[in-house]
C-alpha cells in the first residue's frame, strides 16, 4: 500500500545517501594522492584501455535506460516488454562485468598489480624508464613519476573499481531476483515497488561509475602525444 | 476520579509480547521490534561487563607508579580492548537499540518500525562483528589503542588487528540499518494527527542520532577497509615509509569517530527530556529550541573534527577553523541544559529513581561540556592533548552523561518493558552510589591532566599516585554501584511487583497500552489531538498556581 | 604559579604563565555555570517538590525572550575562549626567527637529540635559560609526541615529515619529558627529562660535552662519501646538479613551472625521493637515496646544506637569489650539454 511503497523508497534513497559516503572515501583518498602525484597519475591511466573503458561507460548508460524501461512497462502492466527490459538490463551489466575482467586480466599480465609493480629477479620490470623505446604492453613512466606512486594509482583503481564491481555483482542478483519473480506475475501496477527500488540502486551504480570513468581513464591522455 | 487516572487504560488482556509465542525460534526469528530490543538488551549488557572488567584492570594497574600489576603489552591490550567494546559494542548500539527500537513504533503510535526484518538483520550484524572481535580478543588482542593510529597499526603492531577491525566494520553496518530504519519509520509511519512537533523529543533525538549513523558510519566502514588492506597488502596509504600520509588516517578516523559521540550522546539527551518533563508532569520549556539543537548538534557534528589533530601538523589555519566551530557545537548543547532546568520551574517534582538520574545528567553533562571547551581552546589544548584531561572529560560524557541517561531510561519505562516495577528503594540508592563513585573515579583526572599525567601509560612519576588511588577508589563504588541495578531488575523479572498499564501517570502514547504491550502494541491505531507533554488538567485538582487551556508563553 | 597549589605544574617557559591564565578562566566560567546549574536545580527540586500526589502544574511553553538570551550570552563567552585561544596558540607555533635548533629523532622507545654544536643527548636535553630553543623533529618509526609539561607545549613527531616546537625556558630546573602519543610497548618509558641550566652552566655544560662532530661537519662527511659533489659540487656550486649553495628557504622554480620553498623538508624529499621535484632546467638523473641514510644522517645532510653561504641561508633574510642555479660552473668542468637531458 502506499505508505510501504513510500516508505521502501525512502529507504532506498537513505541507503544510497550512506553508499555516497563510503564511496567517498575513496574519491577522497584519489583527490589527494592524485594532487600529490600528478605526472605518476597520469603515466597509470595512460595505461588503461580507453576504449574498453568507454564501452563500458556507453554499456552502462545503456542498462540504465533499459532499467528505467522495465520500470515504467511495469507500471503500465506490460509483462512482455518489462521482462524483455529486465533480460536486457541484465545481460548488459554482465556484458561490463566480463569487459571488466579483460581489463582486469591485461593488468595482471603486465603485472600491474599493488604488490608486484616493484621489480625482482626473475622478471623485468613492469614499467619502461622515461625515454626507452615504448612498448606496447608496458607502461611509460612521465617525467616526476616513480614506480610507488605508479603502485598507489592501481591500488585506488582496483579498490574503487572492485568496490563498484562488487555492487554490479550484489545488482546483479537483485536483477534475477526481480526477473524471477517478474515471470512468475509477481508485479503488477498496484505493486511494483521493488522493480523501482532496485531501479534507483542500479542507476546509483551507473552514476558512480561515470564518476569513476574520467577519473581514473582520462588522466592525461593529452601528454600522451606531446 | 482523578483526572491522571482517566488517561485512558486499555483493559488487561493476559496476552503480551512476551508470552505471545514461546520457544527459541519465535525469539531468533522475530520480527517484533520490542523482542529484538530485548535481544539487543542482553547483548548490550554482556559486552559492558567486559568492557568493565577490562576498567576495573586499568585502575588496579594504576593504583601503584610502577608497572607491577601488568605487562605493558597486556596492559596496552586491556586500554585497547576496553575502548572498543565500549564504545562500538556498548555506547553506540545501546540506547537507540534497546529503548529506541522499543519504543519509537510505540510512541508514534505504529504498529512496529519500516523494516522490521532489516531490524533483525542489524542484531544479527551486530553478533556477527561481536563474535569476530572476541575472537580477537581471546586470540591475543589488539595493542593499538582504539583509535588505531598509523602506521603502528598498519606496521608495527604485532596484534590481532585485521580481525578486530573487521569486527568494528561488520559493526558498522548494524549502525546504518538501524539509522535508515529510524529515518524511514519516523517519516511515514506516525498515526494520524502526530505531526512533527507532536513527537516526543525522544523521537526528535532519535532522528538526529539516525542521521549521523547513516552518513557518519560509512566512513569509518571504508578507513577500517584501507587500514586493514594496507595491513595485509603492504602499500602505502597511511605508511610514510612506503609513501602514504599518517595523518590521513587520523582525519579520515575523526570524521566519523567525532559525530560518533553525538551518536552516543544525543540519544541520552532525549531520554533526559522524557524523564524531566514526565517526572515534573511539565512540557519542556521551549519544546521546539530542543528539537532544532538535536538537528543542529548533529549537522555542526561533522564539521568539528580537526579538534582532535591540534598538535598534529595540521595547518594552523584549519586549527582555528575548527576551534571556532567546536566552539559553537556547544551551544546548544547549552541550550538544552538551560530548558531544561527552566521545565522545572514551577513543576511538581518526583523524586523517583529516573528523575534522579536526569539530574545527575545535567550536572555532570554540564561538567563533561564545558571541560570540552578547554580542549576546543587551541593554546590550553596543546597543553592537555593526550593527557589524563581528555580521559575525564569523555568519561563524564560518556558515562556522566550517556550512562546516565540510559539508566533512568531503563528505569523508567522498566514497568512498560517487562510489566514488573522494580524496588524503588534500591533504585535510589543505586543512583546514589553510582554518582558518589562516578565523580570520585574522575575528578581526580582532571588535576592529574593538567599536571601533565599522560594518558595510556602504565606505569607513572610517583607524584600523579594520589590522583590514581582516589581514582582507582572510586571506580570499586562505580563498579559497585553497577551491579545494584544489574541484580535487582533481573530480580523483578520474577518476583517483582506487577506493573499496570500507566503506573507513573503519564500522558504519553507508550503509557496508553497495556505493560507488557501486546506484539501489535495498540488494539486500534491511536488518533492523535494532543501536545507531546500535555497533561490534562482538572478544576477539583490542586494545582501550582491557576492555570487556564492555553499554555502561556512569558 | 608557584608549585605549592598542588594543580598545576611547574612554570618554566614564557608561555607557561600564559596557559595557565586562560586555564584558570576557562576554569572559572565552568565552575561557575556548574555551581549555577547545580544550585538552580538543587532549589527548584526543593521548592517544586510534588505535594500531593495528583497536582498538575501549570504549563509554560518557552520564552523567546530567554532563549535569545541564553543562547547570544554563551556564544559571547565562548568567543572570548576561542579567540584568547587562537591567539595564543598562533604565537606558540610560529618559531621565532633567530631561535637555537636542536635537532630530535623520537623512535621506540626513546629520543635522540643533537645540539647544532655536535653534543648528542639520549632522553634529555639540556638548554640554557632566557634563550629561544626551537625543536626540529621526527620518527624513525611511528608517531610520537615530544611534551613537557612544565613548558605547556607538545607537537606531534611524525616520521617522514619535520615538525618543529619553540620555547624560551625561564626557570632553571630539571622538568619532565614525555612522550605523549600512544607508541607501542614501552610508550610509559619513553620519558625523559629536559634540563634548564643558568647561561654559564650551560656552557660549561657544553664544553664538557665536545667530542662528537656537529650536525654541521658530520653532513659535510657524509656529502663526500655519499657521492653528492660529483653532481653538487664539493661546495654545493652545482654542476650536472643544481647549486646548494644559499638553497635553504629559497624559493625553487621547478619543471613545469611550480615553484616551492626549499626547507628540510623538501630538501629531505630531493635525497629520498628526486625525481618528485626536478628543477627547472634540469633532467631526472639524480638517484634515490632512500633506504641508504638513516634519519640522523638526513638531518646532518640538511645541517650542511643549510649552512653553504650564497645569500639566504639565514633564516629570515629575503630570498634574493634567482631561480636559476648559482655561480656558473666552468664550462670545461661539467660540459653544459649534459644538463638538459630529456
Amino acid at each position: 500500500m502506499e505508505q510501504q511503497r513510500e516508505a521502501g523508497t525512502l529507504g532506498m534513497w537513505v541507503f544510497l545517501v550512506t553508499e555516497i559516503m563510503f564511496f567517498g572515501g575513496m574519491f577522497l583518498a584519489y583527490t589527494l594522492y592524485r594532487s600529490m602525484f600528478p605526472a605518476a597519475f597520469a603515466s597509470a591511466s595512460n595505461h588503461l584501455d580507453i576504449t574498453l573503458g568507454a564501452v563500458n561507460t556507453g554499456v552502462l548508460i545503456l542498462s540504465s535506460f533499459t532499467m528505467a524501461m522495465a520500470v515504467y512497462f511495469t507500471q503500465i502492466g506490460k509483462r512482455r516488454p518489462q521482462i524483455l527490459c529486465l533480460v536486457l538490463t541484465l545481460i548488459l551489466g554482465l556484458t561490463f562485468l566480463g569487459i571488466k575482467a579483460v581489463e582486469y586480466h591485461d593488468k595482471y599480465t603486465d603485472r600491474l598489480i599493488p604488490g608486484h609493480l616493484i621489480p625482482s629477479a626473475p622478471f623485468g620490470p613492469a614499467v619502461n624508464e622515461h625515454g626507452k623505446p615504448p612498448d606496447h604492453h608496458k607502461l611509460t613512466l612521465l617525467t616526476g613519476a616513480t614506480l610507488p606512486q605508479v603502485e598507489m594509482f592501481y591500488w585506488i583503481y582496483f579498490a574503487m573499481t572492485g568496490m563498484h564491481a562488487l555492487h554490479m555483482i550484489i545488482g546483479a542478483g537483485l536483477l534475477t531476483f526481480l526477473l524471477i519473480y517478474s515471470i512468475k506475475g509477481r508485479f503488477d501496477p498496484e505493486y511494483h515497488s521493488p522493480v523501482e527500488v532496485i531501479g534507483l540502486y542500479w542507476h546509483f551504480v551507473d552514476i558512480v561509475w561515470i564518476f569513476l570513468f574520467p577519473l581514473l581513464y582520462l588522466l592525461g591522455r593529452h601528454l600522451e602525444h606531446g | 476520579m482523578k483526572a491522571i487516572e482517566s488517561f485512558e487504560t486499555p483493559r488487561p488482556s493476559e496476552v503480551n509480547y512476551i508470552n505471545a509465542q514461546y520457544g527459541l525460534k519465535s525469539w531468533l526469528l522475530t520480527k517484533d521490534h520490542k523482542r529484538i530490543a530485548l535481544l539487543y538488551l542482553g547483548s548490550i549488557t554482556f559486552f559492558f561487563f567486559i568492557g568493565g572488567l577490562y576498567a576495573m584492570m586499568i585502575r588496579l594497574e594504576l593504583l601503584t607508579p610502577q608497572g607491577d600489576l601488568l605487562q605493558s603489552t597486556t596492559y596496552n591490550k586491556v586500554f585497547t580492548q576496553h575502548g572498543i567494546i565500549m564504545i562500538f559494542f556498548f555506547l553506540i548500539p545501546s540506547i537507540p537499540a534497546t529503548l529506541g527500537n522499543f519504543l519509537i513504533p510505540m510512541m508514534i503510535g505504529a504498529k512496529d518500525l519500516a523494516f522490521p526484518r532489516i531490524n533483525l538483520l542489524s542484531w544479527y550484524i551486530y553478533l556477527l562483528g561481536g563474535i569476530i572481535t572476541i575472537y580477537a580478543l581471546l586470540a591475543g588482542g589488539v595493542d593499538t589503542g582504539w583509535t588505531f593510529y598509523t602506521p603502528f597499526s598498519t606496521t608495527f603492531s604485532n596484534s590481532y588487528v585485521v580481525a578486530a577491525g573487521l569486527g568494528i566494520f561488520i559493526n558498522g553496518f548494524s549502525s546504518i540499518l538501524t539509522g535508515l530504519n529510524f529515518i524511514v519509520t519516523i517519516h511515514t509511519m506516525r498515526a494520524p494527527g502526530m505531526t512533527w512537533f507532536r513527537m516526543p523529543l525522544f523521537i526528535w533525538s532519535h532522528y538526529a542520532t539516525s542521521l549521523i549513523m547513516i552518513l557518519g558510519t560509512p566512513v569509518i566502514a571504508i578507513t577500517v577497509l584501507l587500514l586493514a588492506f594496507e595491513r595485509v597488502s603492504r602499500v602505502g596509504i597511511f605508511d610514510p615509509g612506503l609513501g602514504g600520509d599518517p595523518v590521513l588516517f587520523q582525519h579520515l578516523f575523526w570524521f566519523y569517530s567525532h559525530p560518533a559521540v553525538y551518536i552516543m550522546v544525543l540519544p541520552s539527551m532525549g531520554v533526559v527530556s522524557e524523564l524531566v518533563a514526565n517526572f515534573s508532569r511539565k512540557n519542556i520549556f521551549g519544546y521546539s529550541f530542543v528539537a532544532f539543537s538535536s538537528l543542529a548538534i548533529a549537522v555542526f557534528g561533522f564539521l568539528v573534527w580537526g579538534h582532535h589533530l591540534f598538535v598534529t601538523p595540521q595547518s594552523v589555519y584549519a586549527g582555528m577553523i575548527f576551534s571556532f566551530l567546536s566552539f559553537a557545537v556547544a551551544i546548544p548543547s547549552a541550550i538544552k541544559v538551560f530548558n531544561w532546568t527552566a521545565t522545572l520551574y514551577r513543576s511538581s517534582i518526583s523524586y523517583d529513581t529516573p528523575m534522579l538520574y536526569a539530574l545527575g545528567f545535567i550536572g555532570l553533562f554540564t561538567v563533561g561540556g564545558m571541560t570540552g571547551l578547554f580542549l576546543a581552546s587551541l593554546a590550553v589544548d596543546v597543553h592537555l592533548s593526550d593527557t589524563y584531561f581528555v580521559v575525564a572529560h569523555f568519561h563524564y560524557i560518556m558515562v556522566g552523561g550517556a550512562l546516565m541517561g540510559y539508566l533512568g531510561g531503563l528505569h523508567y519505562w522498566w514497568p512498560k518493558i517487562s510489566g514488573r516495577m522494580y524496588p524503588e528503594g534500591w533504585g535510589r540508592f543505586a543512583a546514589l552510589v553510582i554518582f558518589v563513585g562516578f565523580n570520585l573515579t574522575f575528578l581526580p583526572q582532571f588535576v592529574a591532566g593538567y599536571l601533565g599525567m599522560p594518558r595510556r601509560y602504565h606505569a607513572y612519576p610517583p607524584e600523579f599516585q594520589v590522583f590514581n588511588v582516589l581514582s582507582t577508589a572510586g571506580a570499586s563504588i562505580l563498579g559497585f554501584g553497577m551491579l545494584i541495578p544489574a541484580i535487582y531488575f533481573v530480580w523483578s523479572m520474577r518476583y517483582g511487583k506487577h506493573a499496570e498499564a500507566n503506573p507513573w501517570h503519564l500522558p504519553g502514547l507508550e503509557w496508553r497500552t497495556q505493560s507488557p504491550p501486546p506484539t501489535e502494541n495498540f488494539e486500534v491505531t491511536p488518533v492523535v489531538t494532543w501536545d507531546a507533554y500535555e497533561f490534562a488538567p482538572r478544576e477539583e485538582i490542586e494545582v501550582v498556581g491557576k492555570f487556564g487551556p492555553e499554555a502561556e508563553r512569558i | 604559579m608557584q608549585s605549592w597549589i598542588p594543580l598545576v605544574p611547574d612554570s618554566a617557559s614564557t608561555f607557561s604563565w600564559k596557559v595557565d591564565a586562560l586555564y584558570f578562566y576557562l576554569s572559572g566560567v565552568t565552575l561557575f555555570f556548574t555551581l549555577l546549574i547545580s544550585a538552580v536545580l538543587i532549589f527548584f527540586v526543593i521548592r517544586y517538590r510534588r505535594r500531593t500526589p495528583y497536582e498538575i502544574p501549570r504549563p509554560i511553553a518557552g520564552s523567546h525572550k530567554l532563549e535569545t538570551l541564553w543562547t547570544i550570552i554563551p556564544f559571547l563567552i565562548a568567543m572570548t575562549m576561542f579567540a584568547w585561544g587562537a591567539r595564543l596558540y598562533f604565537e606558540q607555533y610560529k618559531p621565532p626567527q633567530n631561535a637555537i635548533e636542536v635537532y630530535v629523532v623520537g623512535k621506540q622507545w626513546m629520543w635522540k637529540l643533537q645540539h647544532a654544536t655536535g653534543q648528542r643527548e639520549i632522553n634529555e636535553l639540556h638548554v640554557p635559560v632566557g634563550r629561544k630553543i626551537k625543536l626540529i623533529m621526527t620518527s624513525e618509526d611511528v608517531i610520537h609526541d615530544f611534551f613537557v609539561p612544565a613548558f605547556r607545549t607538545k607537537t606531534d613527531v611524525v616520521p617522514g615529515r619535520y615538525t618543529t616546537l619553540w620555547f624560551e625556558a625561564t626557570k632553571p630546573g630539571k622538568y619532565h619529558l614525555f612522550c605523549a602519543e600512544y607508541c607501542g610497548m614501552n610508550h610509559s618509558g619513553m620519558t625523559g627529562s629536559v634540563i634548564v641550566m643558568e647561561p654559564r652552566e650551560f656552557d660549561n655544560w657544553l664544553s664538557g660535552n665536545t667530542g662528537s662532530t656537529t650536525p654541521t661537519v658530520a653532513g659535510q662527511q657524509l656529502f663526500q662519501t655519499l657521492g653528492c659533489v660529483s653532481c653538487h659540487g664539493a661546495n654545493g656550486e652545482g654542476g650536472r646538479g643544481p647549486t646548494l649553495a644559499g638553497l635553504f628557504r629559497r624559493e625553487q622554480q621547478l619543471e613545469g613551472g611550480q615553484k616551492v620553498i626549499a626547507d628540510e623538508a623538501y630538501i629531505k624529499e630531493s635525497i629520498t625521493n628526486p625525481q618528485a621535484k626536478i628543477v627547472a632546467g634540469f633532467g631526472p638523473i639524480m638517484p634515490t637515496f632512500q633506504g641508504q641514510v638513516t634519519e640522523d644522517q638526513l638531518i646532518q645532510l640538511i645541517a650542511f646544506i643549510k649552512s653553504l653561504p650564497g645569500g639566504a641561508a639565514t633564516p629570515g633574510a629575503s630570498p634574493a637569489a634567482t631561480p636559476t642555479e648559482g655561480p656558473a660552473p666552468s664550462p670545461a668542468a661539467t660540459g653544459s650539454p649534459t644538463r638538459n637531458i630529456r
